[in-house]
């Protein structure tokens, strides 16, 4: 079965407020599809003042939403749920025609997730209480919860609306209001989004402005009306948004990429059973969404015993990836994001063939017919190489895996641990003793334990070291969104003494 | 000899951005998304210590990377290009439709030595 470009509007509009509105400076930009590099519609260049709008209709909606009780907030947030379920074939399509990930992916883990997120959030404001401490028989410490007051969110283009639903339902949640920025390669499916709930929540709650980093991302980071920046994406960019943050003394959490390593020990050979088979699997998910994942498992790390036998069928498996137009249900990887990320990963394949490193699959772009013939598609990729070596220490972003050995233990953890970054890891092992060991000696904020690539809601999610910190998908990502009042009560009619 | 070079097309984009926006630097960016790729930006909004390397000047302006980041780059050339693209992040360029990205290849064995002779591990 094969799915077509959707229809598409020819030009769309900043949500500020309530209701779609034109940019200021009424300028546009052209959003295309890496499907086929075609254009796919206008979406507006936003500029400082665009930004001030939404922050202000932020600022006006915060008193009354921070007041709005739990119950009513999540109920809205479930609503929201139900109505992305309802349509979640219209927002697959639109997904992928925007991100040029394969139209398997949209249907079956994007959009679902997304609506869990929305019900999680709903069902953990619903559920939690405050404290309170007696901490004499004449004095109470309670402490309440209060919204910061409005949030700027600054999103990525690898899983748009997934990102989305990390980010906006934990601060709506929480009772605040938010002007959030979707990344420019994909404003479509928050565009959608905001035409199918444009009347669930009060005016100025939600606000989403597009534009470009420098002209829209950075009033928005730069605000002194906004209390609050979450973020997505870059180092560079991530250092600067904490500079700004820094200027109105304004918290951030930052989830910043990383080069995760997946690490096989010997044990995974024991047997030729259903287990291996998904290990295998684990090791070829490098792949999953053309490997524009921030925990792509892009070091593969296999015991030396195990080496060759192990790497044989992960180089079997990898070519058997059906690559091809992203709207057949059949296709397994699609196309890049952009043609500059295209063009980044072709000159990460030359630098590791410079170093030495060995093509064990792929290696090159990948060619398609017809309308795909424009689009940027690049063959699931193994190079064998060493630590050390460039491929081994950057995030590529694309579908490429750089394979090492190890020795032992000690070898796995050194080579797993020599890296900038420290956001995901797998460790696939039969023995119990390494099932714990491993994971708590990897410094990075989520190990995958005999899988990979599973990010569901109520499993905190965030990095160690440069890839961030915070935790997102998880009651605890509340507490990034708030204050805590605490109000230190007196029970005792008799004075101090003191005056 | 010298680190870093740049393509005349992206020399002159440089130009472009320097002359609409005054000062600016590279600064090569890492993780997520966009990163891996150098971001362009006025010299003012970076704040730069001893944790920047600068590699060099390329059309007229410091291209720094964060030293943590170098020591695993430092065996390697890098030549600063442009390509068409929409990419994210706030680097100046990107409302151009232009995205800057390097190029690299491997020092020479004489380069290393005179770029490379004071670090304590040649790579």
């Amino acid at each position: 079965m094969s799915y077509s470009k959707p229809p598409f509007k020819e030009k769309y509009g900043n949500f500020i407020n309530g209701k779609f509105v034109d940019p200021i400076g009424g300028q546009y930009f052209e959003n295309t599809s890496p499907i086929d590099n075609k254009l796919i519609a206008k979406y507006p260049r936003s500029q400082k003042e665009d930004v001030e709008m939404a922050v202000d209709a932020a600022n006006a909606a915060k008193e009354s939403w921070g007041n709005t009780p739990a119950a009513e907030r999540a109920a809205l947030l479930n609503k929201v749920a139900d109505i992305i379920e309802a349509n979640l074939e219209e927002f697959a399509l639109v997904e992928t025609c925007d991100n040029g990930k394969a139209i398997r992916e949209t249907l079956n883990a994007d959009i679902p997730l997304s609506v869990d997120h929305w019900r999680y959030f709903a069902a953990c404001i619903r559920s939690e209480e405050g404290s309170a401490t007696e901490l004499d028989q004449h004095t109470l410490s309670m402490n309440i919860k209060e919204p910061l007051g409005v949030i700027g969110q600054i999103i990525p283009w690898n899983f748009p609306l997934l990102m989305l639903s990390w980010k906006l339902p934990p601060a709506l949640a929480t009772g605040n209001c938010v002007v959030l920025k979707p990344a420019e390669q994909t404003p479509s499916t928050a565009t959608l989004l905001m035409e199918k709930i444009a009347d669930v929540f009060p005016p100025g709650v939600i606000n989403i402005v597009h534009g470009f980093g420098p002209e829209a991302g950075k009033p928005l980071a730069s605000s002194s009306k906004v209390d609050k920046v979450a973020f997505t994406g870059e180092t560079t960019t991530g250092q600067l948004i904490m500079q700004y943050a820094s200027k109105n003394l304004n918290p951030v959490t930052m989830e910043l990429g990383g080069k995760s390593p997946n690490i096989f020990f010997n044990s995974v050979m024991d047997a030729d059973d259903a287990y291996l088979d998904k290990a295998i699997e684990g090791a070829v998910l490098f792949a999953f969404n053309q490997g524009e994942v921030c925990t792509c498992p892009s070091r593969l790390l296999v015991q030396e015993d195990i080496y060759d036998a192990f790497m044989e069928r992960v180089i079997a498996r990898t070519n058997a990836i059906v690559q091809d137009n992203p709207y057949d249900v059949n296709t397994m990887i699609g196309a890049q994001a952009s043609n500059d990320q295209y063009e980044k990963i072709k000159a990460y394949l030359k630098i590791g063939k410079d170093e030495g490193a060995k093509v064990l699959a792929g290696g090159a772009a990948k060619e398609l017919d017809g309308d795909l013939a424009n689009g940027f598609y690049i063959q699931p990729t193994i190079l064998e190489g060493h630590n050390k070596m460039r491929i081994f220490q950057e995030e590529i972003f694309g579908p490429v895996v750089c394979v090492t050995k190890f020795k032992d233990e000690a070898e796995a953890i050194e080579i797993a641990n020599d890296t900038l970054y420290g956001l995901g890891a797998g460790v696939w092992t039969r023995d119990a003793h390494q099932l714990y060991q491993i994971p708590r000696a990897i410094k990075a904020g989520r190990v995958w334990v005999n899988c990979y690539h599973a990010y569901p809601a109520h499993a905190p999610f965030g990095g160690y070291k440069k890839s961030g910190f915070g935790r997102e998908n998880h009651v605890m990502m509340l507490n990034h969104y708030r204050q805590t009042k605490n109000m230190l009560i007196s029970y005792d009619k008799n004075k101090l003494g003191f005056f | 000899m010298k680190r870093i070079k740049i393509t005349e097309a992206a020399a002159k984009v440089v130009a472009q951005l320097q002359e609409q926006h005054g000062p600016l630097i590279f600064h090569q960016s890492g993780g997520c998304c966009d990163g891996s790729a150098p971001m362009i930006i006025p010299e003012e909004d970076m704040y730069l210590d001893e944790s920047d390397v600068l590699l060099g000047e390329v059309a007229g302006i410091n291209f720094y990377m964060n030293i943590d980041q170098f020591e695993y780059w430092k065996h390697t050339h890098l030549t600063v290009d442009i390509t068409e693209g929409r990419g994210a992040s706030f680097s100046l360029e990107i409302p151009l439709g232009l995205r800057f990205l390097v190029h690299s290849r491997l020092l020479t064995e004489e380069e290393n030595t005179a770029l490379n002779k004071n670090q304590n591990t040649n790579s």
